[in-house]
């Protein structure tokens, strides 16, 4: 079963299209890159994965589980990392995914244990009591991290997680999530902006003005359009390559 | 059922925690009604002569008249900018969050409405506590009695404003809710003056502060304050809390007001 499937989704804002029909799927255990220029639709699709904006075309399910007639096992399966900040910056590492953990419903005993394994595997465990407002960018993206895998999601989203990060915690962040893929088989879509934060063996996606003008794995789309995926991304996000 | 109790004792959690952590904003919600109490009141003591009204057995000085207005005011002020935060993009990020919970929406715009308003009634009591040693001393088992009465107008106005900040594109910012919603509401009630005044300037102007939900909110609290009961505004406001969370769950939706800045 399919991590993500997202089928002929289009969305518009008025007479505005944000979206026009996208359609493409996760496999299980993948890193997947959503990549595309500013405005060329990432963020409208991901209000759509979260639910925050509801679909007005097409169907989205997580882990089989459709978006729209069965949420609330759909948002059961998914983890979100936001693009700015959504922690509660004067309360503790720890408060801020307690808070979490019940939103998601989880039992006192459940939520200590994982709890504690979350901040264990994002190496938070000294800073569990420090206030948020006290940590650096790449700590607090670590939280969310933390936060977005509490209620053991099948699928981790992350919006644009590496803005405002120096190069060395998005170079880091990046790695970190590759290992949580690796080692754990959560399935990630990363969206990006930014081509050196894609491998050859990912699954990409190219989003160009609400379009999906590409998908496939990068090193073959690289070859297919251009030789290096630098060409191949300004080859396809040139206007005139939105079919 | 078990998941709706964590859900929402965590909320309720959440909002206690920044409560307590964002002292300065509590003590900048206790400053407008104290200012009220201890400059407008007292200035006003002389100029308004409050005769026997009901639920006063006697005559009262001003400020014990304007006391359940102004714990009012508390409520309204922190019921209106709650609610137009979760619309816009001061709270955008923890609406997000709050969202991406699999229990239904309607269960969580209730329950961060609730909490809201459960945090607002720790201000309310914290201005009656100091009116308490300012003077103004309703009986020991009223201000128990006042409690759901003011937890029902708190929950009334947040509804309110949410299903308002849903509705109109021009609440935006605060100042327009302070101009299009709050100072309406609280000047045209029973808040600072009785109606019978009113109605001696204005019968028009009387029948409009008569059908404000805020005097029946007011008036509710003053007569809980002084252990009597007011079924017409208790009525009124149990009826108009019902409507107002209805229309407000029904009409929340982020998306509108992502269209409304796109369009």
């Amino acid at each position: 079963m399919n991590a993500l499937d997202v089928s002929d989704v289009s969305f518009a804002y008025g007479a505005r299209e944000a979206l026009r029909q996208v359609s493409f799927s996760l496999v299980p255990g993948r890193f997947a890159a959503l990549l595309g220029p500013n405005g060329a639709g990432k963020s409208t699709l991901i209000a759509l994965l979260t639910r925050l904006y509801d679909l007005q075309r097409g169907e989205i399910q997580v882990g089989g589980c459709s978006l729209r007639k069965t949420p609330r096992a759909a948002l059961k399966q998914l983890g979100v990392v936001f693009q700015q900040s959504t922690l509660d910056l004067d309360l503790s590492v720890e408060q801020n995914l307690r808070y979490h953990a019940a939103l998601h419903g989880l039992s006192r005993r459940q939520t200590g244990v994982r709890v504690e394994a979350e901040l264990a595997r994002q190496a938070l465990t000294e800073r569990r009591r420090e206030r948020v407002r006290e940590l650096n960018g790449g700590h607090r993206r670590r939280v969310e991290i933390a936060r977005a895998l509490l209620h053991q999601p099948r699928l981790l989203l992350l919006d644009e997680a590496s803005v405002g990060l120096d190069p060395a915690s998005r170079l880091a962040l990046n790695q970190h999530i590759r290992s949580l893929c690796r080692e754990h088989g959560i399935s990630v879509l990363w969206t990006t902006h930014l081509l050196d934060e894609v491998q050859p063996s990912d699954d990409l996606l190219i989003l160009h003005q609400g379009r999906l003008v590409a998908s496939g794995q990068a090193d073959a789309l690289s070859l297919e359009h251009g030789g290096d995926l630098g060409s191949a991304f300004t080859r396809l996000t040139t206007s005139g390559a939105a079919r | 059922m078990n998941a709706y109790w964590q859900c929402f004792s965590g909320i309720v959690l959440r909002e206690w925690l920044r409560f307590v952590l964002q002292r300065t904003r509590f003590l900048s919600a206790l400053v407008r009604p104290l200012l009220w109490l201890l400059v407008f009141a007292a200035g006003f003591r002389a100029a308004l002569g409050i005769a026997i009204i009901e639920p006063y057995d006697t005559y009262i000085p001003y400020e014990v008249y304007i006391i359940p207005g102004l714990a009012c005011m508390i409520l309204l002020f922190n019921g209106m900018q709650g609610s137009l935060s979760m619309v816009y993009d001061r709270e955008m990020g923890s609406m997000r969050v709050l969202l991406t919970s699999p229990l239904p929406r309607t269960f969580l715009l209730c329950s961060k409405l609730l909490a809201t308003s459960l945090i607002s009634l720790l201000q309310v009591y914290a201005f009656l506590a100091i009116a308490w040693l300012y003077g103004v001393q309703p009986p020991a088992m009223g201000l128990l009695i006042a409690l759901p009465a003011l937890l029902l107008v708190a929950l009334m106005l947040s509804a309110l404003g949410l299903l308002l900040s849903n509705a109109i594109r021009q609440l935006e910012n605060f100042a327009g809710v302070m101009n299009f919603v709050i100072f309406p509401l609280f000047f045209l009630s029973s808040a600072l003056y009785p109606l019978w005044k009113m109605r001696e300037s204005s019968e028009w102007l009387y029948w409009l502060c008569a059908l404000n939900p805020f005097t029946h909110a007011v008036e509710l609290v003053r007569f809980a304050l002084y252990e009597r009961f007011n079924p017409l505004a208790l009525g009124v406001c149990m009826a108009l809390t019902l409507i107002f969370a209805l229309l407000a769950v029904l009409t929340f939706n982020p998306q509108h007001a992502a269209l409304r800045k796109a369009t």
